[in-house]
């Protein structure tokens, strides 16, 4: 029944490789959370505050992005903008795919941060003479910061994982240079198993770094 | 005689069917695994919250990498694995196993989440008034757990739904791979997956909708 031999000398073999394939991993994550957490937010205070097309723009975003799967939305700027005649390197595919993802999953989390706070902490604010972005960004964002810190750190590592689909559209990744090597030595088995390893290790790395982190933000 | 050959033909109305089927497919391959991951995961809930230690010690550690490893790796692994121990799956059976043991440990920490929303006093009353322990569990604890946790347990059920779509990596023809499958032939890729997207769309928005709906109506 159990026949097979296992061989891991290939698997060490390309093991720099591989953990260097991890630091894009986690480079394209981190960036694609950047561009989400930005474009996130400004869809978040559009669907709150504006009305007419801008509204139906950002809200469309949202539905869309966060009741598709992912992996289609990565064939859509891989493939799909093929169409129009646009190709996109496949660095570019996995950050626009991801960006596009996170901010509409971040929307939803900053949107709720931002009811959360209570309406009669801008107008404090505003009282006591500051201006509108003064009150936002001293008053309000803050605020909002420290609930939404949680969902924040778990959208990384759901671009972490996330980003691994990059294999299916020809990203050299950790998953696709796994592929990569698994495909040239057959090894699938090894390799496969030891890019998990590495996954967890990333995901846990990140969990400890960011509850580090939190201990010295949220001090008081 | 200079008619060229063409590879490629035209959408049709018959591709459109092919794609239903396949979005039954999909549903179906969620379907059961979701259906068994959630029986399981409440099973896994119920002994995280039950068995304190010993439970943190063997069962959490274990569920933790199913959340802490790319769905898409678990999948190869285990498609590759199967053979290994003498396990004679199809993609269909592989993809079913892992996004079932998936579902579960996500569901798991919903379970858990549910439970411990129960205060203890209430629980303590439950059993005063002389409800035995599955008496307090089915009536007092179901109902109410389960309504705190009914919006994050559709996250999830509709998480997987869409993590489905990797399954097409194994080679099962679920819509995601059937909409590959068109686009080699007809190269229409942008209508395509617009109708791939329309597919996942209309099976993810409803209930999430109906979801959130829900919500607002226990919260009151």
């Amino acid at each position: 029944m159990f026949d097979y031999n296992f061989h891991w000398r290939p698997v060490l073999k390309s093991l720099p490789d591989l953990l260097e394939a991890g630091l894009l991993t986690l480079q394209v994550a981190t960036l694609s959370m950047v561009v989400g957490i930005v474009i996130g937010l400004v869809l978040a205070l559009v669907r709150m505050h504006m009305r007419g097309p801008l509204y139906w723009l950002a809200t469309s975003w949202v539905e869309l992005a966060r009741n598709t799967p992912a992996l289609f939305q990565l064939f859509f700027f891989g493939f799909g903008l093929g169409a129009f005649g646009l190709h996109l390197s496949p660095f570019a595919i996995v950050l626009c795919g991801l960006s596009f993802n996170c901010a509409g999953y971040l929307a939803e989390n900053f949107r709720g941060g931002f009811q959360a706070v209570p309406d009669t902490q801008l107008r404090a604010a505003r009282s006591l003479g500051m201006s509108s972005w003064q009150a936002y960004t001293r008053i309000i964002i803050p605020q909002v910061f420290r609930i939404v810190y949680h969902p924040l750190t778990n959208q990384l590592v759901w671009a972490v994982l996330m980003s691994s689909l990059g294999m299916l559209v020809g990203f050299r990744e950790l998953s696709g240079e796994t592929q990569f090597f698994a495909s040239r030595t057959f090894r699938i088995f090894e390799y496969f198993a030891v890019t998990a390893v590495i996954y967890y290790v990333i995901v846990k790395f990140i969990l400890a770094a960011s509850r580090l982190l939190a201990m010295r933000l949220f001090r008081y | 005689m200079n008619e060229t050959i063409s590879f490629f033909s035209g959408f049709n109305v018959n591709d459109f069917w092919f794609m239903g089927e396949a979005a039954l497919r999909t549903l179906w391959i969620s379907a059961l695994s979701i259906s068994i991951g959630a029986v399981l995961g409440g099973l896994f809930g119920w002994l995280l919250h039950e068995g304190k230690l010993t439970a943190t010690l063997t069962l959490a550690p274990v569920l933790d990498i199913f959340r802490s490893v790319p769905l898409i790796i678990q999948l190869v692994l285990f498609y590759n694995f199967a053979p290994i121990v003498g396990l004679d799956l199809d993609p269909f059976g592989s993809g079913v196993v892992i996004l079932t043991i998936y579902t579960a440990a996500l569901v798991a920490n919903v379970a858990r989440g549910g439970i411990e929303a129960v205060g203890k006093p209430m629980r303590r009353a439950a059993r005063s008034l002389g409800m035995s322990y599955w008496q307090d569990m089915r009536y007092v604890v179901l109902p109410i757990g389960g309504r705190a946790v009914f919006p994050a347990w559709v996250g999830v059920a509709l998480g997987v739904m869409k993590d489905s779509a990797l399954v097409s990596v194994l080679g099962y023809v679920e819509l995601l791979k059937a909409s590959q499958i068109l686009i080699t032939r007809t190269q229409e890729p942008f209508l395509i997956l617009s109708i791939a997207g329309a597919f996942y769309f209309a099976l993810s928005f409803p209930v999430s909708r109906y979801a959130a709906k829900l919500e607002q109506r226990w919260a009151q």
